[in-house]
């Protein structure tokens, strides 16, 4: 008798006004959905067009070629850029590899004790601590214990443990998502565990793994605090030494050590000084930053892209 | 079954070339009511066999002759042990933490012990192949997923590694349907397609036993008759053991049938006894479906 009397009562107008209801209510979620949505992505487009707005007098090849200066509109960004650029090659090289067999050994080898639940939680946590803590950490470290100084190296270092629990995780979930099938047909025909994690596990999450190297490189890349913590300088009239060397052994690693400035504290000089003209360059800069961000996050979403497409479970 | 009779000379030969003085055993196993018995030659024997999870004990002191060349499936009910038992003889538990085996798995003719304490189950893998209950093969191409226990075993050789995996490929019945495209990502083939190339992948490495989880829980009934006839056309170079929960598969492909039921051994015998005539009230509740 219920079912029927349910049957009764879901019926004609009644039924119809329900439905009506149920579906204005999925209406109303959408359209908050897409308020939130479109806000985040407005403020975002505001800033970047008042950036640009700001810094427009200085755009032009100039800028990118020419070193700090006294005078606003000769002032450009060619030892920031550079010294940026430098400072990711040290961060990619020194984060990823770390950073990539710390996930695998945590996800293929560790066995589940309560010594890896503490490491589990504190490569999370690490995340979390503020950037100045890593600067302050690098000062003590890298600038005086390993007698670094104030150089590309000790920064390069510095924001590579300031990404590598980023790294990690993202690493982590990408091998996670390898299905354990793939793992078992590899052991079943004698595979052994390095052999299953480099034939198989890493290949398959090339993907997930170069994302989260990208994601973090775009974190590392607008970093301020941690590099002046560590004294970086802030007018810089000279390049660091090329790598590429017309002598034999034509590399060198001597521009490790030179003093550096980057692009956000190349902002930060400028947008604290007094003379009004230098807001442009600062403008200008911030542009140019939030673009090679852009960029970077870009790349990992076509990365990503692309391998899903490649490799679909 | 008479063929088992008739072949036993050829099969001792053939199996132990290369192991002096150790031919594969027999054992006795009655197989009527007139206790008339029929021998069969062991490849492996299952001896006492336990299995714990942890405290938990899967498997409970099971005894069974594996036949050699012949096609043994293990049947029961959900959750009675019959993959646990399986992936035993691969040594796939020892992925988990905290299990153990007791009793022993006998492979012969050169008596390793599969499951024994200081048998590397990377060894035991490399002998015996298996095929799994949904087709995994690697998102890789056909060629590749086929090669790769080649690869495994030191291979390099082009030449030689594409006369394998013709070979691997044509003993799977896949051969003319992707002999084109072998190049072509794995994932592009149908499920059934799948499964046998996941088949021709184990065979590949020319294993000693093959075993299969359920192969064909995921695949439709065409697919399904084609791994059944393939299973069929397999005990001429292989041991088969092969679980399966579908009770006419087991009857259509299997020369010796184990019924377990939580963790035991129920019954064990020719596959043709099993299902005409069991000896215990539980298989033939079982395999009339009163429960499972």
């Amino acid at each position: 008798m219920s079912a029927s009397s349910a049957a009764a009562y879901l019926t004609g107008e009644r039924l119809r006004r329900g439905v009506q209801r149920r579906k204005v209510l999925d209406k109303v979620f959408v359209l908050i959905g897409l308020i939130v949505m479109l806000s985040c992505l407005a403020i975002l487009a505001i800033l970047f067009i008042d950036l640009v707005r700001d810094g427009a007098p200085r755009f032009g090849w100039d800028f990118f070629t020419n070193f700090a200066s006294r005078r606003a509109e000769r002032a450009g960004i060619l030892a920031a850029w550079v010294g940026t650029s430098l400072i990711m090659l040290v961060t990619a090289t020194c984060a990823v590899p770390v950073g990539v067999a710390a996930a695998i050994y945590l996800e293929e080898y560790a066995p589940k004790n309560w010594f890896s639940a503490i490491i589990e939680i504190n490569v999370t946590n690490l995340a979390g601590v503020p950037s100045i803590v890593y600067g302050l950490l690098a000062l003590g470290l890298f600038v005086y214990q390993f007698d670094l100084g104030q150089s590309i190296a000790a920064a390069g270092l510095t924001l590579a443990l300031l990404i590598l629990p980023i790294v990690i995780v993202a690493t982590r979930e990408s091998i996670r998502s390898v299905p354990n099938a793939i793992r078992e047909a590899a052991y079943g025909l004698g595979a052994t565990r390095w052999e299953v994690t480099k034939d198989h596990v890493l290949p398959y999450s090339t993907g997930g793994i170069l994302t989260g190297m990208i994601l973090g490189l775009s974190r590392a890349i607008g970093e301020t605090a941690p590099i002046i913590t560590i004294g970086a300088l802030s007018f810089i009239a000279f390049l660091p030494q090329s790598p590429i060397q017309s002598e034999f052994p034509f590399v060198s690693f001597a521009w490790l050590t030179d003093p550096f400035t980057a692009m956000p504290i190349q902002m930060f000089n400028w947008v604290s000084r007094p003379d009004q003209a230098f807001q442009a360059n600062a403008a200008a800069a911030g542009a140019i930053l939030l673009g090679m961000t852009l960029i970077m996050n870009g790349l990992a979403i076509w990365i990503r892209y692309r391998f899903r497409k490649k490799i679909n479970w | 079954m008479e063929a088992t009779v008739a072949n036993d000379e050829a099969r001792n030969t053939h199996t132990g070339a290369g192991q002096a003085g150790s031919a594969t055993p027999r054992v006795s196993i009655a197989v009527d009511d007139t206790r008339k018995t029929r021998t069969l030659h062991v490849k492996a024997a299952v001896d006492n066999l336990s299995f714990y999870y942890g405290q938990h004990r899967a498997l409970k002191n099971l005894t069974i002759p594996i036949a050699e060349r012949q096609v043994t499936a293990l049947i029961g009910p959900s959750g009675c042990g019959k993959s646990t038992f399986l992936r035993c003889f691969n040594r796939m538990h020892d992925l988990q933490p905290d299990t153990r085996y007791e009793g022993s798995i006998t492979l012969h003719p050169d008596n390793l012990n599969l499951v024994g304490a200081g048998v590397d189950p990377i060894e035991v893998r490399m002998r015996i192949g298996m095929v799994f209950q949904k087709p995994n093969p690697f998102p890789k191409s056909v060629f590749e997923n086929v090669a790769y226990g080649l690869r495994l075993r030191g291979l390099r050789n082009r030449a030689a590694l594409a006369e394998e995996v013709e070979k691997a490929l044509r003993g799977s019945a896949l051969w003319d349907e992707v002999k084109d495209r072998l190049q072509d990502s794995a994932l592009a083939l149908s499920g059934g397609q799948m499964q046998r190339l996941c088949i021709a992948r184990a065979l590949a490495t020319t294993p000693e036993i093959l075993l299969f989880d359920e192969p064909t829980s995921a695949l439709d009934p065409i697919a399904t008759a084609k791994i059944e006839e393939l299973i069929s056309t397999l005990r001429d170079q292989v041991t088969v053991l092969i679980v399966t929960h579908n009770m006419q598969q087991a009857a259509r492909v299997s020369d010796y049938t184990a019924f377990m039921y939580l963790g035991e051994l129920i019954e064990f015998d020719e596959a043709a006894k099993i299902f005409t005539n069991p000896a215990k009230k539980a298989t033939e509740d079982y395999i009339t479906g009163r429960y499972g």
